[in-house]
């Protein structure tokens, strides 16, 4: 093991951390070293994060192999959402993890108020400086003042679609909102119930709110909504909500129907997509490139079975709205740091990357690193975007409008899929719900 | 804690030097201070355990989100005006209504009935197994039981199962024209008809898309075009999409299939004067008499398939939950009811079977009365179990549908904790559902005094 770490050391010092591009060109088989960890043998270091499934085992192998270069020992603590509720009550009962996951901007400013989060390190800093662009640095800041690192981000621009489907249907990739109705309505011809809604969970149904506002209204005003300094009775709320009734209101789209689409949670969403040959339940799905798991778990082959397209232009340009996972210091142990240095490396990225379902805002990562075109591709459209990414409203808000389930955003969006018509009356209950949670 | 408890034991421990001052007493003795001695860890730690919490709930629900202000009765004030936390009360009221009662009376007659049967036993041994299964675990199993889709929610397999044993549903069902197709929705709900009158010697075009490729028949034919049959009306149905698309609309075009089965109705002024069915290459023949007549594809070719019961959606998920917390809680009412019945004197009932009481008159007038304090146990428990009900409501109601599906202990945990909770409103409502526990609380204490007292 000592060889290992002496090995990185080694492989670091040539590198000398002034150019990464030399170093990847040997990173297409094995991962070489691109940071410097320290030695950490003996010490004991958890990190808290929400992920199961395929998503901590890939994970877990990033930590198998920070456990390996440093010698720690390296624990996941599995906890729930909300991440922060569980972070308290491990934080009053003293024993905070080292390390935590967090999936929102709000999450960090939030564990900075409470002096939970620790800055994070000149070496974090200089990882940071090196592989992320400036908003995604600046996403992890509060005041001026590190305290995130981005480990993983979410492209929640995107459709998958079922490529029999769309075959069957000679259905092509949509452009535009207008392209997509047509395309809903051609594959719907054909048998097959173009769109799959997961609306069980809340969360999916903010994100069709979101970008769409994103590409019709624009960035600036997506930005004062998300801090409610326009209100959500301003007329570009109303626009929004009337395109998205174009498709929530015709029930023959939308697989189960309102009703069904209430009782769908995500995963299964996704699953109904990809499964029952030729006459799957949907053609496509409005799901985030993490969907790809599912995908997976479906038994479809992404890139053959399943492909994507951006999310169609509403008006001028497709929108890109990303979410993502901080990493953040809640203790002041080397071992926590050491950590946030290596997941901020291009090295971490890496494992994830190659083990699939994982995109890393790390501008540094090979595209090779991907395992296919699909993840390629949403990855570099992310990238590309630079920083006119915005990231995921509903994760700004205070989360008792914003992500709690049942009510808020969440409900408001459930009850306008059970009635598009009714867009005044959804405006108001997001007004008055927002109005409340931004007051307190 | 720790040190009070400490404390007891030392008062205790040196007990023994009292004989100096000379008054020697038994054990049994009420000496005030060996008493207290021994109370006192019970005391502390009931204080620290229950009291203390429970005044510090009072207290701090009148206090405002940051827990710095006085907020007077503001939060009490919320929890009666706020919609959902309404919601909460009045699900709270069915809950504690249906739910012991139906309990107590699945409990009483399994017990009756068990008491008859050979195998009993095995048969109480099944009913009081979910009982061994936690809230959580039996949450997981019934938010798949309630599963909209049929073939994942055995509730709506079964549901879906009887009612097409009834009624069979439709040969193309979600088939419809496109806005292109010389057809249009018909007065009937869920009939098409078409645009212009049929002529003898023009062939009908009656195009339909939207049906599932499963959904065709096994027999289906490429489509033909109708000729123009001499006098009688022609027309071909078919299924104007061609896989891979390219088709053209309105046209028969080689790969598409027809419509056999499809029933086609020739109307004349609201009149069905005769009707024919597509033969499976699409075409169909309808007699002379019918020229001039408007053809109506009747909505019994497209009735939608029974979806089964929206037992998660808004208005039944409460129901639904309670008809979880029957099944594990049912065997618990069992059981108990089950001893009580073991331990009634037999004679009353044999003599009441002599002088010729039937069965049911024994049920109602014997076993019934006798059994008043036991059942009385049991809703009185089950009572102060579904007041505080959280764990099935959480797991089984979808989000979609938790506002409708909310109880009191629920909302007090969305309000407490989160990003931005306010701890005020949630020590509110663990104020009120404390209140609510107490008449409850206080008729058991009454009734166990009394049963002490006999």
């Amino acid at each position: 093991m000592a060889a290992v770490v002496v090995g990185a050391v080694v492989l670091t010092g040539c590198g000398g951390g002034s150019d990464d591009k030399e170093d990847g060109g040997g990173e297409s088989k094995k991962p070489a070293a691109t940071v410097e960890l320290p030695k950490l043998d003996g010490e004991k270091i958890q990190v808290a994060a929400v992920w199961t499934g395929p998503e901590q085992a890939n994970f877990t192998k990033v930590l198998d192999e920070f456990e390996k270069r440093t010698g720690a020992t390296v624990t996941f603590v599995p906890a729930q959402d909300p991440i922060v509720n569980f972070l308290g009550t491990k934080i009053a009962g003293g024993s905070p993890p080292d390390v935590a996951m967090l999936p929102q901007v709000g999450a960090i400013t939030q564990a900075v108020e409470k002096k939970w989060a620790k800055p994070a390190g000149a070496e974090a800093k200089a990882q940071l400086a090196k592989n992320y662009s400036k908003g995604w640095q600046d996403l992890g800041a509060v005041d001026g003042e590190q305290y995130g690192v981005y480990y993983k981000a979410a492209n929640k621009s995107l459709v998958w679609y079922n490529n029999t489907a769309f075959e069957n249907a000679g259905a092509a990739e949509p452009k535009t909102w207008k392209d997509f109705l047509t395309t809903a309505d051609t594959i719907s011809a054909s048998g097959v119930t173009p769109v799959s809604v997961g609306g069980a969970d809340g969360w999916t149904l903010t994100d069709w709110f979101e970008n769409i506002y994103l590409s019709q209204a624009g960035p600036d005003k997506y930005d004062q909504l998300a801090k409610h300094e326009i209100k959500w009775t301003d007329p570009s709320v109303a626009t929004a909500l009337t395109t998205l009734a174009e498709l929530w209101g015709k029930p023959a789209l939308i697989a189960g129907g309102a009703d069904g689409a209430l009782q769908t949670e995500f995963p299964a969403s996704v699953t109904q997509t990809f499964t029952g040959g030729d006459t799957p339940k949907a053609g496509m799905v409005f799901a985030a490139d993490f969907a790809g798991v599912n995908v997976t778990e479906a038994g479809a082959k992404v890139g053959t079975d399943a492909k994507v397209f951006p999310f169609p232009a509403v008006g001028a340009d497709s929108p890109v709205v990303t979410g993502g996972d901080a990493a953040v210091a809640l203790t002041d142990s080397k071992g926590a740091q050491a950590l946030l240095t290596f997941l901020a490396s291009t090295d971490a990225a890496q494992i994830q990357a190659e083990a699939g379902g994982f995109i890393s805002p790390n501008k540094a990562l090979d595209g090779k690193a991907y395992p296919n075109d699909v993840q390629r591709d949403i990855a570099k459209a992310l990238i590309d975007a630079g920083d006119d990414f915005r990231f995921d409203m509903s994760d700004q808000m205070p989360q008792s409008f914003g992500g709690t389930p049942g009510k808020g955003e969440w409900k408001a969006l459930q009850d306008f899929l059970k009635n598009p018509k009714d867009v005044k009356g959804a405006q108001q209950q997001l007004e008055s719900d927002a109005a409340k949670a931004f007051k307190s | 804690m720790k040190s009070a408890t400490t404390g007891g034991a030392g008062t205790a421990v040196p007990a023994p030097p009292s004989p100096a001052k000379g008054k020697r007493k038994s054990v049994t003795g009420t000496r005030k201070g060996l008493a207290v001695a021994f109370l006192l860890p019970a005391l502390v730690l009931l204080g620290a355990l229950v009291v203390y919490p429970i005044g510090f709930s009072v207290y701090r629900s009148f206090l405002d989100q940051s827990g710095d202000n006085f907020a007077g009765f503001d939060n009490y004030v919320e929890i009666f005006t706020e919609d959902t936390i309404r919601t909460a009360i009045k699900n709270n009221l069915i809950w504690v209504v249906v739910a012991p009662t139906v309990a107590t009376a699945l409990g009483l007659i399994f017990a009756v009935l068990t008491e008859r049967v050979r195998w009993g036993t095995a048969f109480k041994l099944i009913v009081f197994m979910p009982m061994a299964i936690s809230m959580l675990a039996s949450g997981i199993i019934f938010r798949l039981v309630y599963e909209q889709a049929p073939e994942r929610g055995i509730a709506n397999a079964v549901a879906v199962g009887v009612h097409d044993t009834f009624s069979e549903s439709a040969g193309y069902p979600k088939a419809r024209p496109l806005p292109v197709h010389p057809l249009k929705a018909g007065d009937a709900k869920g009939s098409f008809v078409t645009k212009q009158p049929v002529t003898a010697g023009t062939p009908a075009l009656i195009p339909l898309v939207g049906v599932p490729p499963d959904k065709m028949p096994s027999d289906a034919e490429p489509a033909k075009t109708a000729g123009n049959g001499g006098g009688e009306i022609t027309g071909t149905a078919w299924l104007d999409f061609t896989k891979g698309g390219g088709g053209k609309p309105n046209v028969v075009d080689s790969k598409e299939l027809g419509l056999g089965g499809l029933r086609i109705e020739a109307v004349k002024d609201g009149k069905v004067v005769a009707s024919a069915t597509a033969a499976s290459d699409g075409t169909f023949t309808l007699p002379a008499s019918a020229d001039g007549a408007v053809l109506q594809l009747p909505e019994s070719n497209f009735k939608e398939p029974y979806n089964g019961v929206d037992w998660l959606g808004p208005s039944l998920v409460t129901p639904a939950i309670i008809g979880s917390y029957l099944w594990m809680w049912a065997g618990f009412a069992m059981v108990l009811i089950g001893a009580g019945l073991a331990s009634m004197p037999r004679e009353l009932l044999e003599a009441a079977r002599v002088d010729g009481a039937n069965e049911w008159n024994v049920f109602r007038r014997i076993t019934v009365p006798l059994l008043a304090p036991v059942l009385a146990v049991v809703m009185v428990t089950l009572m102060i179990n579904v007041l505080k009900i959280f764990d099935l409501v959480l797991i089984i109601a979808p989000g979609s549908s938790q506002d409708d599906a909310n109880v009191l202990a629920l909302q007090l945990y969305r309000s407490s904790f989160g990003t931005d909770a306010n701890v005020g409103v949630g020590s509110a409502i663990a104020v009120f559902l404390l209140l609510l526990v107490i008449p409850v609380m206080l008729f058991n204490i009454r009734r166990m005094q009394k049963e002490n007292r006999r």
